[in-house]
């Protein structure tokens, strides 16, 4: 019954027009530089900030969380037209997403993730009313051990992102962590293949790495020839899903938001597994298998559901223990202490109104979103149409202004440009960036977890074992590689795998 | 390597190369404060602050740009090589003082390439532990760790961070290591030390407060001489019996070459910032205040940083960390 008494409490505050005004433009702002390639929402909430100084405490947060979650949609929206994802997460959405924009379903694709998105938000906020506290506290189980066995479980889970040949996809997660270690190791204060460069003492910047190897790659090889010129679809089947399509989407958007939800709530990088596992999961599952990578619906909504669900999960952390999940979480937490409030668990004692007020400003968010997204399908696709020397040069000068934007640091735009080149050569191979992305991620969280969990045990790797948590997941890994090494199991793997060439 | 800092240095300031320095009439456009971590975290907070009423005081509009990277030394090497015309300063925190021990091949000098414009704060430390350790007081703790040193853990948010300076010289003054285990950042370490895998760290009121305030760690100390208004039952490290004191303070700085009278207006409208009201309640709440006024002087702060630079470099070289 406090349950619904709290969320009137947060309807009185989320409904007001003035929180109802800022809330639409944080969502709005958000769709905005999801859409811009480069530009995140990390310098959005930075940049805007101070301007928030002068609002009610609630209203600001409101916003900026709006920012947050909006360019969760907006990013999957440049992911599926022209391949250029602006986080971590979208890029699993380019896969499939930019597949089915280049067969003509734009407006399907961009229609599930808006949908899948606005179902798991919608999920993932009632699950932030009902359940904060207890999962933070299961959280806070998890310590660098957990972690570790978590992302081996992840990664193992993954080879089935490739869909080409095994070999080179495993290639491509080698060289992604090999970019990873790229920077001062965090233990030692090492540089490690920083050739002298103090900018690279920071390691590579993400967003250049999906710059480069996504979008300035896919021009490049857009440039080569006029037939073979796939940015532009000229054909527009339909914009809207057919029942076929909503079908095969429903399991994938529940798959994806209970898998988003439970790992977004992790502060360690949890948001990122999310889109990596759904997808990987929805694969492994699915009847439909050799489709996906060559524009399955179900890899649009499963990663696009997830994102959103831990979009709004990771605000658990911050909101019951103070502690941020995400970079722009941390911004937020700098807005809270600006507006004299301490991040923490007495936020939902002492600020009720401001606590359960922002929740069902998300809630609200998710639905001007979906409101203010599925209208948009339709320019959104018109995109498309624009002639490709006006489109190529601008979608690469957005994103050179979008990266320089994060850290005002020029090496990261030279980054994007040899990691172009690297991504057209790639191309070139046959080699799919994905798995690339996946290693560059997930890599250095892999290595730091290891040697943390090793650090603290005194070099007794035991303790992967002895913990239960991780104890358990290394188990859930090794049933997943059992699995893939029965005969049955392999047979229809190679099926696949020979069908593609 | 030398141009791309100097372009950047150039975008930084906004072509100012087409007018002359003249310092009677400093300034006559946009002065850029560049801060070298990222938008948010407490060197931002604390330089976004006092920019609005610096700006007032010198009728000129000030924007606060965030140049990331190498711990913060990305952000000094640009300032460094800036036009020294007091267009482009930089705000640094103690890092400033390590540096030049944690980096080898720096490829700026802290007191040679730049001109102090004055402190501008110092935020206090605290000595905290997971919920469930053992010892009650800071002497309990210190015995504690003396008898238990193979098996305590001391978290800290990376290489030459706060947290990182504030571990070396708790363990200086202990007179024994224990195992580090560095983070990336405040946010993780507190996680892990709310969560109970690890044992103790020291860091910043700014980051801690909320974490001690609701229970979620034990505090042991506050590492200045006075007890804190926003923790008053904290007791010092003094009187706790440990002999160490240390705080993160935040500095401004023009490149070297920057004329003296640019320098001074700089200074003053610095030295009126910290008497703003809105600038003491806001900084107040971050568990701070704004430093005296004559310690907000060039002259002050020159030799402060030079003490600094001189006071960390065989601490840190006893731990035997650097970059390089």
């Amino acid at each position: 019954m406090d349950l619904i008494a709290n969320l009137g409490v947060g309807f009185e505050i989320a409904l007001t027009p003035v929180n109802i005004l800022y809330c639409f433009v944080g969502v709005l702002l958000g769709t905005l530089v999801g859409v811009l390639p480069g530009i995140g929402p990390t310098g959005t909430v930075a940049i805007l900030l101070p301007i928030t100084f002068t609002f009610e405490p609630v209203t600001a947060l409101i916003m900026l969380a709006g920012i947050y979650y909006g360019a969760q949609y907006g990013g999957s929206t440049s992911a599926i037209l022209i391949n250029l994802p602006g986080e971590s997460s979208s890029a699993i959405t380019a896969i499939d997403g930019h597949q089915m924009a280049r067969q003509g379903r734009a407006g399907p694709a961009l229609a599930t993730a808006a949908l899948g998105s606005f179902f798991a938000g919608s999920v993932a906020t009632l699950l932030l009313a009902i359940a904060a506290p207890p999962l933070a506290r299961v959280a806070l189980k998890f310590g660098s051990a957990e972690y570790f066995s978590l992302i081996v479980l992840g990664l193992i889970a993954s080879v089935a992102l490739a869909h080409g040949s095994i070999i080179k996809a495993l290639g491509m997660i080698v060289l992604g962590l090999l970019l990873g270690t790229v920077g001062q190791d965090l233990y030692s204060g090492q540089p490690r293949f920083t050739f002298g460069f103090f900018e690279l003492y920071s390691g590579i910047n993400f967003v250049s790495v999906a710059v480069g190897v996504f979008g300035v790659a896919e021009i490049l090889r857009n440039l080569e020839d006029e037939k073979t010129r796939t940015l532009l679809v000229k054909k527009v089947e339909n914009l809207w899903l057919t029942k076929d399509d909503f079908r095969r989407s429903v399991n994938p958007v529940l798959r994806g938001t209970a898998l988003g939800s439970l790992l977004g709530v992790l502060p360690g990088g949890g948001h990122v597994l999310a889109a990596f596992a759904s997808y990987s999961l929805e694969k492994k599952i699915s009847r439909n298998e050799a489709e996906f990578g060559r524009g399955a619906i179900e890899g649009v909504a499963a990663p696009e559901s997830a994102n959103n669900a831990a979009a709004q999960t990771s605000f658990i952390p911050l909101l019951t223990l103070g502690i941020p999940a995400h970079p722009v979480m941390a911004l937020m937490i700098g807005a809270f202490i600006i507006h004299g409030i301490t991040p923490g668990p007495n936020v939902m004692t002492d600020e009720p109104a401001l606590f359960w007020g922002l929740i069902v400003s998300m809630w609200i968010g998710n639905l001007l979103l979906v409101l203010l997204n599925l209208p948009l399908i339709g320019l959104w696709v018109k995109l498309l149409t624009i002639p490709y020397r006006v489109l190529f040069p601008a979608i690469i000068a957005f994103a050179c202004i979008g990266t320089y934007s994060i850290g005002l640091n020029a090496f990261d735009i030279y980054a994007i440009a040899v990691l172009g080149l690297i991504g057209y050569v790639l191309v070139k191979l046959d080699c799919e960036p994905a798995p690339l992305l996946l290693g560059f991620v997930l890599g250095p969280l892999l290595e730091e977890h290891l040697r943390r969990a090793m650090i603290i045990s005194r070099g007794d790797p035991m303790t992967f074992l002895e913990r239960p948590i991780s104890a358990g997941l290394l188990a859930f890994a090794a049933l997943a590689i059992v699995l893939s090494l029965l005969p049955a199991i392999r047979k229809r793997r190679e099926e696949v795998f020979s069908e593609e060439d | 390597m030398k141009r791309i800092l100097a372009t950047l240095a150039s975008v930084a300031a906004l072509g100012l190369s087409a007018f002359p320095a003249g310092a009677q009439n400093y300034p006559e456009r946009a002065i850029s404060i560049v801060v070298p971590f990222s938008a948010g975290g407490p060197t931002d907070t604390v330089t976004r602050l006092i920019a609005e009423p610096m700006a007032k005081s010198l009728g000129a509009e000030i924007v606060v740009q965030n140049v990331t990277g190498a711990g913060g030394t990305v952000a000094a090497g640009q300032v460094a090589k800036a036009e020294p015309d007091g267009y482009t300063i930089l705000m640094h925190h103690i890092g400033m003082s390590t540096a030049p021990t944690l980096y080898k091949n720096l490829p700026y000098k802290p007191l040679e390439d730049f001109a102090a414009i004055g402190l501008v704060t110092e935020v206090p430390m605290t000595i905290i532990g997971r919920k469930d350790l053992a010892p009650a007081t800071l002497q309990e703790l210190i015995d504690y760790v003396k008898t238990n040193k193979d098996k305590v853990t001391y978290a800290n948010a990376g290489i030459g961070a706060a947290s990182h300076l504030c571990g070396m010289l708790f363990m200086e003054a202990v007179g024994t290591q224990v195992t580090t285990v560095p983070y990336k950042g405040t946010g993780p370490a507190l996680t892990d030390l709310v969560g109970g895998q690890v044992d103790f760290m020291c860091d910043q009121t700014t980051n801690t407060t909320g974490q001690i305030k609701s229970g979620q760690v034990k505090a042991y100390a506050v590492t200045t001489g006075e007890r804190l208004a926003s923790l008053p039952d904290l007791p010092t490290t003094k009187e706790g019996g440990l002999d160490m004191q240390v705080s993160v303070w935040h500095a401004l700085y023009a490149p070297a070459g920057t004329p003296e009278d640019v320098v001074k207006k700089l200074s003053t409208a610095l030295q009126s910032a910290l008497k703003d009201q809105k600038v003491i309640d806001r900084f107040a709440e971050l568990g701070t205040t704004p430093v005296a006024q004559d310690r907000a002087t060039p002259a002050a702060h020159t030799e402060m940083l030079a003490s600094q630079i001189k006071l960390w470099k065989p601490i840190i070289e006893a731990a035997g960390v650097a970059a390089q």
